[in-house]
């Protein structure tokens, strides 16, 4: 732990960011800030920020290793669907719920390990390799619920969507619970370390004795896992499984969360809490709109336009004006210098 | 600007197609290029040679407009010119061939010779019209080959050959071809030569970088030698002797605070690492070695001569497909980097910054990271235990960083290899295998580095040490292993460790192309 | 053109061929005009999208705003004719202009910013589709009479199938694809960028010319879609066309061309096209089957011919260690 000082620093700008953001939204809704307690649970826009952001949070928390690690997972969502609608058809058949939580737990496993051995044992490119289940899963997930909505009433499922837990709602507690223990098994082993040296040259870390090919399954194994965790909560959220629309897009807020955070798209060093700030940042953008009267599908053209910020900003910095001004020859002279 | 080289007709040379002069180019202050100047003349092979790092690509930039020198003119015909890039190069009269990045594989023959120029009907691509073309260019060099086809579907030599029919087709004075033999077999090389030759007949100039001696010898005309940067020297082919020649490339630099006298053998050990029949097809041919604690074995051989092979067999980078390994007596398996560091290898390998540094780490990560990797992910490193470790390493080899927390790639590169060497040294290695640990570093660092190699094996560690600075080599080897064409041809122990001795093992029948 | 590129492309040709006897075997009824006729009006949007996508994957790229691009000018059209009278064929020529220019600018970011297409035509997938809920977000029906002229356009096949003008609009974008990518030195650009761009650019390729051209030419044909679909539906609808990039991504690999760039047939793509057309009328003659089925056997497709494009990689990379010595 390199001192709360540091890391505040680092999270300078994006902390900024958010702040802005907030003081507009309170300036759209001046009750922005207001919070009230009512039977034992925390109310007000600020929870809800939390709250809708939770899934996104979830699943840029392993998007943050994948990224980490040079690649990229597009089957988030359409694992969201898939986990969400195993959890919910299994709750309707009857199963008890350690059963259902398992078993859409272990899809999402499932899925991330054969994306995980697509891009290290076939050596696919992460997009192609995870392009596969983002088209195919979403049709798996229509299978499991054949192609309804599976609504469901069991109140233990429907505590992780909408239930609370030390005045909180349990999805910002489970968001919390799993950011604090993977940044705990990240920083506490030399898993980060390992992560970030094959993202960084994955060939230098195979010379230095790192197994990346097992890193990487492992990597992909739980962004499946995270990205089912975050379908089961959409599910208990809306107490049903649509297929058609959980978390659809989602894996380009989770990938523009962990962008946000700071971590490069070319892999390396991340940090897990500032992607879940990303994520803090998106939700706020998309409540702000709200808020605004403004309708939420304004979001988009707000997200296109922080995409292109970050790619200008990114520009800009990596290589100077030079890069703008004659790309083509800059191209080359990379080339021949390497 | 016309100038006189010594030892050459010092009249003004009327054939004279392409003149550089006093050529300097630095790259973040590493002098790439120091004032070298060069020629060709109408008519003429000439022979561009030096080690890698020598200068030889970036002198073939600079000449096609890749790179902008810092100093220096450039002449075509008498007249001067700057270079804007490689397509202004080409409409100047400069083609150029390049040994990898070739034409377009993916494209038919006919599309790699003509494409941006394609004959046009009617706005369309005269797709008959352009293979006639085609047909009709290849002709002139005696290629009959389908030139609707993709040229991925010809041998490399036919690419190579198409290359050069495009170079010339489009440019026609100066044709630059830069280690076109690599991946030729014998015969496919004579064929290179005839059209070499042809060209040459026909008026060309032809600039001929290769690391083949026999080759120099066979086709060209002159021979111009760097080495470090510098300009050697430009000779008549037919006045240099091969041993001469492989003194000019392997050179007499050496800075004297390394000049140690040659290394006693160690007593016999019975720790030791015996590779026997080990070999690659395709890659280095069968051999036996043996490395007993305390020792250094050299590894001499120029450029493509299976050395860099070796290294990457024996720490499991490369797969044998014969051979046995026992340590210590014992028989063991090496299947991976990480089967070689659990039995106390470690490897620093050439390219430092593909495949050594890890760059955006720290250079505490860096060094910590073949320990950590060895011990697993579950046993972390604390942060004060990996600091503990770099700083005790930067202290013992004098790694010059401001911080052990700057990210590794900020360093220069002696800083850097002394970096790699630490992360192995911190795994408390038995058997280091250094490949060209010294390229590339400033002077003060590059004794630093052969001390500390010196030090390592007094210690007890045993050692392989690839390079091509033969005095070095001298220097610290107890043994000197000597490769060439991909065969381990000779090995030289005690007294008869001497340069002179290891530039005739070098240059002795060097065999034809593979 | 040598056999072990065209592969895929073969493979892909085997697998309609059979797919189809299979079909046809089950249902004689497919074996009709009528079907292939409905087979390609029902898919000509997703066909004349799947052009411009095989361009850009030969290229060595990507484009995500496929979709985005299609529901923005579906949405588009219909604001003009209805809500401000103007002439469907000038709504038309507004709407392509504007796509092409859109796709011109993102090939230039691509370029000139040098950073990855998925990221960048990320941000074009936002823009299109937020700026298309910006115009209305309601689904306004077309009722124009110019449209039910062009619906009475058909050519009546042997066998009482309709050729649609829209039907035939994409044979025709197919032909001019095939013609574009074989025949111009454009086309030949395309396939060098994708080749190897280092080496393309030394070549003499206009690179930067080529990529904007690229995204260009995406982008329009992305809005002829967004044209047809209009006509498809007589409506525009915001949410409309969204995910056909998967779609359109998906028949340009299992027609073979390689996701990686260099290799691939605009003919293949209409395969490609025509697979997936296939599987959903199946799903509509069997009955008891459900759409979802048309995604999963997609993805299977889809993977089948990734791993089949990696074996032939790595076989040809095998073939030719042997001949690349190390330098």
């Amino acid at each position: 732990m390199s001192g709360l000082g540091s890391g505040l620093r680092k999270a300078a700008p994006q902390l900024a960011c958010l702040a802005v953001i907030l003081f507009f939204n309170w300036l759209a809704f001046p009750g922005f800030f207001d919070l009230r307690l009512q039977d034992g649970r925390l109310f007000g826009s600020l929870v809800d920020v939390l709250n809708r952001g939770a899934p996104v949070a979830i699943l840029a928390i392993g998007m943050t290793a994948v990224i980490a690690s040079k690649g990229v997972d597009l089957s988030v969502g359409a694992v969201m669907a898939m986990a969400g609608a195993v959890a919910a058809t299994m709750t309707v058949e009857g199963y008890s719920l350690p059963v259902v939580l398992l078993s859409s737990l272990a899809v999402g496993i499932a899925c991330g390990l054969l994306n995980g051995l697509l891009v290290a044992v076939l050596e696919l490119q992460p997009i192609v390799a995870t392009l596969i289940l983002m088209v195919a899963g979403r049709g798996i997930a229509q299978l499991i619920t054949e192609g309804v909505i599976v609504t469901f009433v069991e109140p233990g499922l429907i505590f992780f969507g909408t239930g609370s837990f030390l005045g909180l709602p349990m999805p910002v507690i489970i968001a919390a619970a799993l950011a604090l223990l993977t940044v705990l098994v990240v920083r506490r082993t030399a898993l980060g370390l390992l992560i970030e040296s094959i993202g960084v040259n994955r060939s230098a870390s195979t010379y230095a004795g790192i197994n990346s090919r097992l890193l990487i399954v492992m990597i992909y194994t739980f962004c499946g896992f995270c990205a089912a965790l975050a379908g089961i909560i959409a599910a208990a959220d809306i107490r049903g499984a649509d297929a058609n629309n959980a978390g659809l897009w989602l894996e380009l807020d989770a990938i523009l969360a962990v962008v946000i955070g700071g971590t490069s798209l070319l892999g390396g060093r991340f940090s897990i809490l500032m992607s879940v700030l990303g994520a803090i940042i998106i939700q706020s953008m998309n409540t702000g709109i709200l808020i605004s009267g403004f309708p939420p599908e304004y979001n988009l053209i707000v997200k296109a336009a922080v995409i292109i910020l970050i790619l200008l900003v990114q520009a800009a910095s990596l290589s100077g004006f030079k890069l703008l001004l004659r790309p083509g020859a800059a191209a080359t002279a990379r080339k021949a210098e390497a | 600007m016309r100038r006189i080289t010594l030892g050459e007709d010092a009249v003004s040379e009327p054939d004279l197609l392409l003149d550089a002069t006093e050529i300097r180019k630095s790259f973040l202050g590493l002098k790439a290029l120091d004032g070298v100047d060069f020629s060709v003349r109408k008519g003429e092979i000439h022979a561009l040679l030096g080690e890698n790092g020598a200068g030889k690509s970036t002198l073939i930039k600079v000449l096609t407009g890749v790179h902008k020198p810092d100093s220096g003119a450039i002449e075509l015909d008498g007249q001067a010119v700057a270079v804007r890039d490689p397509m202004h190069a080409q409409q100047l009269g400069i083609g150029t061939v390049y040994q990898e990045v070739n034409l377009l594989p993916n494209l038919t023959v006919a599309e790699n010779l003509y494409i941006g120029r394609q004959p046009r009907r009617f706005g369309l691509v005269d797709t008959r019209t352009m293979q006639k073309q085609a047909r009709a260019l290849l002709a002139r060099y005696d290629i009959e080959i389908d030139v609707g086809a993709q040229l991925s579907s010809f041998s490399i030599a036919v690419q190579q050959l198409v290359a050069i029919a495009r170079a010339v087709d489009m440019s026609g004075s100066v044709l630059i071809l830069d280690e076109p033999t690599a991946s030729l077999d014998s015969h496919e090389v004579e064929l290179l030569f005839g059209v070499m030759r042809k060209l040459r007949d026909r008026g060309l100039g032809i600039v001929f970088i290769t690391h083949f001696l026999d080759q120099v010898y066979a086709v060209s005309d002159r021979i111009t030698v760097l080495r470090n940067g510098k300009l050697v020297g430009t000779r008549q082919t037919s006045d240099l002797m091969k041993v001469d020649l492989v003194s000019m490339m392997l050179g007499r630099t050496l800075a004297a605070a390394t000049e140690h006298g040659r290394r006693a053998a160690p007593p016999p050990s019975e720790r030791k690492i015996s590779f026997s029949d080990f070999g690659r097809a395709r890659s280095v041919a069968p051999f036996d070695l043996t490395i007993s604690a305390g020792e250094v074995v050299g590894v001499a051989g120029l450029l493509g001569s299976g050395r860099t092979e070796t290294a990457r067999l024996l720490f499991g980078i490369d797969l044998p497909d014969r051979g046995t390994i026992t340590v210590d007596g014992k028989p063991v398996r090496i299947a991976s980097p990480r089967d070689a560091i659990r039995l106390g290898f470690g490897l620093c390998p050439e390219d430092r910054k593909a495949d050594g540094i890890v760059g955006d780490l720290s250079v505490r990560e860096n060094i910590a990271l073949a320990l950590q990797a060895r011990r697993g992910w579950l046993r972390r490193m604390s942060t004060r235990e990996q600091t503990e470790l770099a700083d005790r390493f930067v202290k013992a080899l004098d790694i010059r960083t401001t911080d052990i927390e700057k990210p590794v790639k900020l360093l220069s590169g002696g800083n850097q290899q002394k970096v790699i060497l630490a992360r192995w040294l911190a795994t408390q290695p038995r058997f280091l295998i250094l490949d060209e640990p010294t390229r590339g570093i400033d002077v003060g660092a590059h004794a630093e580095i052969i001390e500390l190699i010196n030090k390592l094996c007094d210690e007890g560690l045993g050692l392989l040490v690839i390079s091509s600075e033969i005095e070095e080599i001298v220097a610290y080897s107890t043994r000197v292993r000597v490769l060439r064409d991909r065969v381990h041809a000779g090995e030289l122990a005690g007294a008869e460790i001497s340069t002179d001795n290891i530039m005739r093992a070098i240059a002795a029948e060097h065999g034809a192309a593979r | 053109m040598t056999s072990s590129r065209l592969l895929p492309f073969y493979a892909t040709l085997v697998i309609f061929l059979l797919a189809y006897a299979v079909c046809v075997i089950q249902f004689p009824n497919m074996l009709s005009t009528r079907v292939l006729g409905n087979l390609l009006t029902d898919n000509a949007f997703l066909g004349i999208a799947a052009v411009g996508m095989t361009f850009v994957i030969i290229s060595g790229g990507i484009d995500l705003s496929v979709g985005s691009v299609i529901g923005f000018t579906s949405v588009l059209i219909a604001v003009l004719v209805t809500w401000y009278g103007i002439h469907p064929l000038a709504a038309f020529c507004i709407a392509l202009t504007i796509a092409t220019a859109f796709g011109a600018a993102m090939g230039a970011v691509i370029h000139y910013l040098d950073v990855p297409a998925f990221i960048v035509t990320l941000a074009g997938m936002f823009l299109a589709r937020g700026m298309a809920f910006v115009i209305t977000t309601d689904s306004i029906p077309i009722a124009h009479e110019f449209y039910t002229t062009l619906h009475g356009l058909y050519f009546r096949m042997p066998g009482g199938g309709r050729l649609t003008l829209i039907g035939g609009l994409m044979v025709i974008v197919f032909l001019a694809g095939i013609v574009v990518a074989h025949y111009t030195r454009f086309g030949s650009y395309i396939y060098a960028l994708g080749g190897n761009k280092t080496s393309a650019e030394l070549m003499g390729v206009p690179v930067a010319r080529t990529t904007i051209g690229i995204y260009a030419l995406s982008g329009f044909l992305s809005g002829l879609a967004g044209v047809v679909f209009s006509l498809y539906t007589s409506a525009g609808y915001s949410l409309s066309a969204v995910g056909v990039e998967l779609d359109t991504i998906a028949a340009v690999v299992i027609g073979g061309t390689l996701l990686t760039g260099g290799v691939g047939l605009v003919a293949g793509t209409f395969v490609g096209v025509i697979i997936q057309g296939l599987i959903q009328t199946y799903i509509v003659f069997d009955g008891t089957l459900s759409s979802w089925w048309t995604k999963i056997v997609v993805g299977l497709l889809l993977f089948a011919f990734i791993a089949l494009q990696r074996l032939l990689v790595v076989l040809s990379a095998r073939k030719g260690s042997s001949q690349v010595a190390t330098p």
